[in-house]
């Protein structure tokens, strides 16, 4: 280890830092958006489940190496254009949440949608302020696993030359130099724990009912 | 429509298929790797899930050595060792085996750990010991788990194995960066397009040795059991006698 290469490159690190939170967490929001309503559809209707999880499940097979080659030839981008990354990302955390999204609303009790119901609730805000919130901790538990999948999987596109940290990698291979491989390694397994640890708080911080019954249980 | 077409006159030239780089060469190339680094993973990954599944202590270790793992970058690490110990099968098959253990290790340990605690405890009262218990009774019935980690470990080596090109090495990698390096795109999306095809058919075949070999007793929700062997020996064989039991054991079975 050169530890004085760290200081030196300070602003060389930040950068690909950035970048790989960028391409990482970009499209953890982008596939949050769009599935959460594409997983309420495959709640709500049949065909759309035989249509949706199927579909999601092949998509999750793809490899990212292979989409992040292959989007440019569909998406008409240039193969160096960080759009395919962020794209590719989004996908993978769409088709990882539609799944979790329709699982956690189906788990909703038809008991607590009925009393919504009875309680004079529309469809529409029956959702947002009751099923949906419902449905929240297994939302939490797929964004925290596509999440530190795309942080892991951004890296991997350094070999076709983008790819936040990873470039680090592939630099620090071709320079034959040590020091900024291992930079590259520690920053991505801290980033990654990181936004594990913020999700796992957010997500108790927005479900607090899930914490008065662990504690009422303890005292009772 | 130009690149499409490109990409497939790529695929369908015969001068692909042949010869040292042509693609059944790299197919067992990729192969290879992929193979050799879920051996590994297995030989790791399954006694210790098993272990810490049966006596039901050091879960939360294993939990967090599973995530731990997770989140190491694999090019990264791939690099790390190349430039550590030289370039060599080792490297490549240390990072894969690497992406293979979390995946084995989470579904054997959940596996063996969500074993009916009833057909354990009537497995010791029948005085199997420790290994039967753990061999003969909780892995068969981890089956289902265990197998699904193994397709997902699979799936993950097979797709990350192309990596392994960009420290020298071959498989179906190598025509990506290949590719990359000449701005052959042809060539790179093919390599691509070969890497999501072999993931996708060893997907589907693994599925496929699932349902073979999973027991049909774990598959139906009903609980529908199939007598003891010692007793189904006694019975008149039909065709179908291993897939349901014969109406007069009926009344053996817990319902």
């Amino acid at each position: 280890m050169i530890w004085g290469w760290i200081p030196r490159n300070g602003a060389l690190i930040l950068g690909r830092l950035g970048e790989h939170v960028l391409l990482s967490l970009a499209p953890v929001l982008i596939g949050l958006v769009l599935a959460v309503p594409l997983g309420w559809l495959a709640n709500r209707s049949r065909v759309a489940r035989s249509i949706l999880i199927p579909t999601a499940g092949v998509l999750y097979t793809i490899p990212s190496l292979v989409l992040f080659i292959v989007l440019p030839g569909i998406l008409g981008t240039k193969i160096l254009n960080p759009i395919n990354v962020v794209v590719a990302l989004a996908v993978y955390t769409v088709a990882l949440l539609v799944r979790s999204v329709a699982d956690a609303l189906a788990a909703v009790p038809s008991m607590v949608v009925a009393a919504a119901t009875a309680m004079g609730f529309r469809p529409t805000r029956r959702f947002v302020s009751v099923e949906f919130p419902l449905s929240v901790p297994v939302l939490i538990a797929g964004l925290r696993v596509a999440t530190v999948s795309n942080i892991s999987l951004v890296s991997i596109g350094a070999v076709i030359g983008l790819g936040g940290l990873g470039s680090l990698f592939t630099d620090g291979y071709q320079r034959n130099f040590l020091t900024e491989v291992i930079t590259g390694i520690v920053l991505s397994v801290l980033l990654a724990l990181l936004a594990d640890a913020v999700l796992l708080t957010l997500g108790r911080l927005v479900t607090p009912w899930s914490r008065a019954d662990a504690s009422a249980g303890k005292s009772a | 429509m130009s690149i499409f077409g490109a990409v497939l006159a790529w695929l369908v030239d015969p001068s692909h298929w042949v010869g040292y780089a042509g693609i059944p060469t790299r197919l067992l190339e990729h192969l290879y790797y992929s193979g050799s680094a879920l051996l590994v993973g297995i030989v790791i990954a399954v006694p210790l899930g098993a272990l810490v599944g049966h006596t039901g202590r050091g879960g939360f270790f294993v939990v967090g050595f599973a995530n731990g793992l997770r989140s190491l970058p694999d090019l990264g690490l791939l690099i790390l060792l190349v430039l550590l110990v030289g370039i060599g099968l080792l490297p490549v098959v240390v990072a894969l085996a690497v992406l293979a253990v979390p995946p084995l290790l989470a579904g054997t340990y959940a596996g063996v750990r969500n074993v009916d605690r009833s057909v354990v405890d009537a497995a010791r009262g029948m005085g199997m010991r420790e290994r039967d218990v753990l061999l003969r009774v909780e892995l068969p019935n981890a089956l289902p788990l265990l197998l699904g980690g193994l397709r997902a470990a699979t799936l993950q080596v097979v797709a990350t194995a192309a990596i392994a090109a960009y420290v020298s090495f071959g498989g179906f990698g190598r025509y990506i960066i290949d590719g990359l390096s000449v701005q052959d795109y042809p060539q790179m999306a093919s390599g691509a397009i070969l890497v999501a095809v072999l993931a996708l058919i060893i997907e589907a075949a693994l599925a496929g040795v699932q349902r073979a070999v999973v027991s049909p007793g774990l598959r139906a929700p009903s609980g529908r059991t199939r007598p003891p062997p010692e007793l189904d020996t006694k019975l008149p064989h039909t065709p179908k006698a291993d897939d349901r039991p014969a109406p007069e054991m009926a009344g053996v079975n817990p319902s």
